[in-house]
C-alpha cells in the first residue's frame, strides 16, 4: 500500500499554479494565433518583463506575506517613495552603491515597523500596511510633486545595461536586425525569483510561513515562534519593495510623485492568479511570477485588440481576477467533497 | 511500574479575569505510567495542561521536572523540556505534508532536508503502525490518522512527558485500540502520559493512576484499584450517585391525551428522506440511531435548517410551511444545533448577546432589546441555569464547554419555544450540567414544552424520553414507548434485529 513511488495527488498550491500556467501558455499561444503581430517575436515576452520586472518582485514580496495569512497593501506606495528618494540622492551626486543601499533600507525600514506593529502588538495587517501606505505616498509627494529625471553618468551606465540576444530578434521593416533587449531589472528579478524559491521551498523559515499561514495555533504548538516568523515576512517584502523601487528607477529614470500608482492592487492580483490565496498556507513563488504574466499578457492582448481606453485594462482586470477566485474555489471545493 | 516521579506540580495557581481557574493543584507523574486526569469541563484540566505547556503562564507554584526546577514559558521550552501535548483539535498544519509536519519547528539546520525527514516519517510510521504516507499532506488524512501522526511526532522528540488530551474523541474502536497499544508501549519505554478524557472505561482500560480535580481544586491523586468507577463520578461532581438515576418516570396514559402541537407527513429536506413524524405538547421525544442515521438530518429538515423538499407540516392542526429557520422560530420551534462550537455559540460575543441574539432575530432589527431589558433577561438566565460566567459581558468563547451550551440553550429559551429541537446538547460536558439540562428538559415538559431530544448515549434518552424514534439507514424503524424504553429493546431495533415496533404512524 504504501510504496516509495506512490505518486502523489497534487497539493493545492501546485494545483492552483499549473491551472494559472496552463492558462497562461493558452492565452498566449491564443494571442499568437489570432493577434499574431508583437506576439509572434521573442521580444514581446522579453517587453514583458522588462516593464513588470518590479511588479515581479513586489508580488514575490507580498506572496510571502499571504502565504502567512497576512496582507501588505503599502507595497506599491513603498517603491514609489525608494523612486523618488533614489533619484533625488543620485541626482545630488549620490553613488550607485548608495542608492542600492538607500532603495534597501526603505523597503527595509517599511518592513521593520509594519511587521513590528503587526507581529508583536497583533495589529490588523491591512490596517497598518494601510497606514504605511498612505505614509509612504504622502512622502513621495513631500519630497518632490513634480516629475524628476535622473542625471547621473554612473547610473546612466546600469540603466542602459541590456542583454541583446540577437538570434531572438526579429527584422524591422526596414531590414535591420533588431536584437531581442533583457534590461539589467529582468535579472534583477529573477534573482530575487531565485532566493524567493529557495527560502519557501528548502528553508525551514520558508515552511514556517506555510505553517503560520495553514493553522496560526498548531504553528505555535508545533514549537514555531510564530509572532517571529510573521516579522520576518513583512520584513522580506519590505526590502523587496524597496528593491523594486530601485528596479523601476532603472526602468522608468525618473521619479514621479504617482509612479507605481496601484502596484499593491497588481501585485495583488498576480499573487492570486498564481494561486495564491488570501487565507493563508497555499501560495507559490512560480504562480506568482506567472500570475504577473498571466495579468500582464492580458493587458496586451487588450491593448492589441485596439481597445486602447485605460478602462478597457481595468475591466478586463478585475473580470479575470474574478474568473479565478472562481475558478480556484470551484476547484477547491470539488477537491474536498471528492475527499469525503 | 517504577515510582520515581518525573514531572511535579506544586501548589500551581492561574487566574482568569474574575475567575480562578486553578487553586494550588499539585499533579505528579511517574516514570512509566499513564496517568489519567479527570474532572468536569471547567474544573481546569484544560488550564492545567496549558500551563504545563506553557500555552498560558502560571499565577503561583512551581513545575519540576527529573526533580530539576523548570520555568516553561513557551511550547518550545515545553518541548525542550520534553514535555509534548497532543490536543484534541489536531494542531497540526493541514497544508503541509505529513514528514514536514513531524519535524517542522524542531529542525536543527536551516535548511529542510526532505529526503531525510521522509524517509525518518516513513519508518517511525511504520513502525507504529499508522496508515500514512510521509509525502502526503496532513488535509488529505482521516482525522485519526492526523492523530496519530501528532502522537508520532511527540514520539520521535524523545518526549518524557506526553499528554494526550481528549485523543480518542475522534476515533473509533479500533483506532483507539491502536493507541492504547501504543500508550502502553510507550509507557514501557518509560514515558509518563498524562491522559485527558470524557470516557471513563477508558481510563479503567489503560490508566494507572487517577489525579481528580473539581473547580480548579484538586479532589485527590488515586490508584485505579482503589477508586470504582462509581467514586469516580461522584468525585468529579462532588454529589452522591443517588441523584442521577432517580429521574424521569413517566406516565404513558396520560400522554396521548395531549394534542399534537407538530405533525409532519412526507417531510423531507435535501439531506433527510421524507418521513412522518408527530408530537404532542409536554412531550419529550427522542430521535436515536449510529451515527449517520438520519437522526440529525431529520430534525434539521424540521427547524427547515437544510433545504426542505417536500411534505405538509401543521402546527396545532394548521397547516404551515417552514423552509427557513426563521419561519420555524416564528412558529415557535427552537432547535439546538449539533455543533455548538460552529452551528451554536459566536465565540466572541458577551454571554448577554449570545442570548438574546434568537430573540432579536425573531423581533427582527427595527424592534431592538433594549440594553437595560438584554441585562435583565440575561441574568434571569444566568441565574436560572446557572451558567458559571465571570459577567453576562464575558466573551461565550471563554467559558467552559458546559457553561457554553447553557448559554445557547438561554437564547432559545428566552424565545418561549412551544417546540424545543436539542440535537447532543450533551455532547463533550461534563456529568454535572448533563444533569442539570436533563432536568431542565423535563422540567420544560411539565411546563408543557414539547422537546426532541438526541444524544448518543441511549442511557440518558431513556432517562429523559417518554417516545424514542428510532432510524436506521434514513429510515425511521421503530417507534419505542412504556415498557418498550430498555436498553435492550433500543438496541435490537438499531441493529435491526426484532423488528415488531415497525408500525408506521
Amino acid at each position: 500500500m504504501k510504496t516509495k513511488k506512490f505518486k502523489e495527488p497534487l497539493t493545492n498550491t501546485q494545483l492552483l499554479m499549473t491551472i494559472t500556467i496552463c492558462i497562461f501558455i493558452g492565452m498566449y499561444l491564443l494571442a499568437m494565433g489570432i493577434l499574431g503581430g508583437g506576439f509572434l517575436h521573442a521580444q514581446q515576452i522579453f517587453d514583458m518583463l522588462n516593464d513588470n520586472a518590479s511588479l515581479i518582485i513586489v508580488s514575490l514580496g507580498l506572496t510571502i506575506v499571504m502565504i502567512g495569512g497576512g496582507i501588505d497593501i503599502s507595497v506599491g506606495a513603498v517603491t514609489s517613495l525608494t523612486v523618488m528618494s533614489c533619484v533625488l540622492y543620485l541626482n545630488r551626486g549620490g553613488s550607485v552603491v548608495g542608492s542600492i543601499l538607500l532603495a534597501i533600507a526603505i523597503g527595509l525600514a517599511f518592513g521593520i515597523v509594519q511587521g513590528l506593529l503587526i507581529s508583536y502588538l497583533e495589529i490588523q495587517p491591512f490596517i497598518v500596511t494601510l497606514a504605511g501606505m498612505f505614509f509612504a505616498r504622502g512622502f513621495t509627494t513631500i519630497l518632490s510633486v513634480d516629475p524628476q529625471k535622473v542625471d547621473h553618468a554612473g547610473f546612466e551606465v546600469l540603466r542602459k545595461a541590456k542583454l541583446e540576444i540577437p538570434w531572438l530578434g526579429y527584422y524591422a521593416g526596414n531590414g535591420n536586425l533588431v536584437p531581442a533587449r533583457i534590461e539589467l531589472g529582468v535579472f534583477v528579478a529573477l534573482l530575487c525569483f531565485v532566493l524567493v524559491f529557495i527560502l519557501l521551498k528548502f528553508l525551514k523559515l520558508g515552511r514556517a510561513f506555510y505553517a503560520i499561514g495553514g493553522n496560526q495555533t498548531s504553528a505555535l504548538m508545533l514549537g514555531i515562534n510564530v509572532k517571529f516568523t510573521r516579522f520576518i515576512s513583512y520584513l522580506i517584502c519590505g526590502v523587496l519593495s524597496g528593491i523594486s523601487g530601485f528596479v523601476f528607477t532603472m526602468h522608468t529614470g525618473a521619479g514621479n510623485a504617482t509612479n507605481a500608482a496601484g502596484m499593491e492592487m497588481n501585485a495583488i492580483a498576480s499573487s492570486i492568479i498564481g494561486g495564491t490565496l488570501l487565507t493563508g498556507g497555499v501560495g507559490n513563488p512560480i504562480g506568482t511570477f506567472f500570475g504577473a504574466l498571466t495579468l500582464t499578457t492580458i493587458k496586451k492582448i487588450v491593448v492589441s485588440s485596439g481597445l486602447n481606453d485605460p478602462w478597457w485594462q481595468s475591466i478586463t482586470t478585475g473580470g479575470m481576477l474574478c474568473f479565478f477566485i472562481l475558478l480556484q474555489s470551484v476547484v477547491l471545493s470539488k477537491r474536498s467533497k471528492k475527499k469525503k | 511500574m517504577q515510582t520515581d516521579p518525573l514531572l511535579q506540580m506544586r501548589h500551581i495557581v492561574k487566574i482568569f479575569p474574575g475567575v480562578l481557574a486553578l487553586n494550588g493543584v499539585d499533579f505528579t507523574l511517574r516514570k512509566g505510567e499513564i496517568h489519567a486526569l479527570m474532572g468536569e469541563n471547567g474544573a481546569g484540566k484544560s488550564t492545567l495542561i496549558k500551563v504545563l505547556t506553557g500555552v498560558y503562564s502560571s499565577d503561583g507554584g512551581e513545575i519540576k521536572v527529573d526533580g530539576q526546577v523548570i520555568s516553561i514559558k513557551s511550547p518550545q521550552d515545553a518541548q525542550n523540556h520534553g514535555i509534548s501535548t497532543v490536543y484534541q483539535e489536531i494542531t497540526l498544519c493541514p497544508n503541509l505534508t505529513v514528514a514536514e509536519n513531524m519535524f517542522i519547528g524542531r529542525e536543527d539546520s536551516v535548511w529542510i532536508k526532505r529526503k531525510d525527514y521522509e524517509k525518518k516519517a516513513d519508518e517511525i510510521l511504520s513502525n507504529l503502525g499508522i496508515p500514512a504516507r510521509s509525502t502526503q499532506e496532513l488535509g488529505n488524512c482521516s482525522l485519526a490518522v492526523q492523530q496519530m501522526v501528532a502522537i508520532a511526532r511527540a514520539v520521535d522528540m524523545k518526549c518524557k512527558v506526553l499528554i494526550l488530551d481528549e485523543p480518542t474523541s475522534s476515533l473509533d474502536d479500533k483506532e483507539v485500540n491502536m493507541l492504547f497499544d501504543l500508550m502502553r508501549d510507550l509507557k514501557s519505554k518509560g514515558v509518563g502520559i498524562i491522559f485527558v478524557t470524557h470516557f471513563l472505561e477508558q481510563v479503567y482500560e489503560v490508566s494507572d493512576r487517577i489525579t481528580v480535580l473539581r473547580n480548579g481544586e484538586l479532589v485527590g491523586e488515586y490508584t485505579v484499584e482503589e477508586l470504582p468507577q462509581v467514586e469516580l463520578v461522584s468525585k468529579m461532581i462532588g454529589k452522591e450517585l443517588g441523584e442521577l438515576s432517580s429521574m424521569g418516570e413517566h406516565e404513558e396514559a396520560e400522554e396521548n391525551k395531549k394534542e399534537v402541537f407538530y405533525e409532519a407527513e412526507g417531510l423531507s429536506s435535501s439531506d433527510a428522506l421524507p418521513f412522518d413524524f408527530k408530537i404532542r405538547k409536554g412531550e419529550v421525544n427522542g430521535f436515536t440511531g449510529l451515527l449517520g442515521s438520519g437522526r440529525s438530518e431529520s430534525v434539521r429538515a424540521i427547524f427547515g435548517a437544510d433545504k426542505v423538499t417536500g411534505g405538509n407540516v401543521k402546527i396545532n392542526g394548521k397547516k404551515v410551511s417552514i423552509t427557513k429557520p426563521i419561519e420555524a422560530m416564528r412558529n415557535g420551534i427552537g432547535y439546538l444545533a449539533e455543533d455548538r462550537k460552529r452551528d451554536g455559540i459566536i465565540a466572541d460575543l458577551s454571554v448577554r448577546e449570545n442570548i438574546i441574539l434568537a430573540l432579536q432575530v425573531m423581533n427582527g432589527i427595527l424592534r431592538p432589546i433594549s440594553r437595560s431589558e438584554a441585562e435583565s433577561y440575561a441574568d434571569e438566565y444566568i441565574k436560572m441555569l446557572n451558567i458559571k460566567t465571570a459577567s453576562r459581558e464575558t466573551p461565550v468563547g471563554s467559558l467552559s464547554g458546559g457553561n457554553q451550551q447553557k448559554v445557547i440553550l438561554a437564547r432559545w429559551l428566552l424565545t418561549h419555544p412551544e417546540y424545543l429541537i436539542l440535537d447532543e446538547p450533551t455532547r463533550g460536558i461534563d456529568v454535572g450540567t448533563k444533569l442539570e439540562i436533563q432536568k431542565l428538559v423535563l422540567k420544560l415538559a411539565e411546563d408543557g414544552v414539547s422537546v426532541t431530544f438526541i444524544s448518543s448515549e441511549i442511557e440518558e434518552m431513556l432517562r429523559t424520553c417518554s417516545r424514542l424514534v428510532v432510524m436506521r439507514d434514513r429510515h425511521i424503524v421503530g417507534e419505542l414507548k412504556g415498557k418498550d424504553l430498555n436498553q435492550t429493546k433500543v438496541m435490537q431495533t438499531i441493529a435491526g434485529g426484532e423488528s415488531e415496533n415497525e408500525d408506521k404512524q
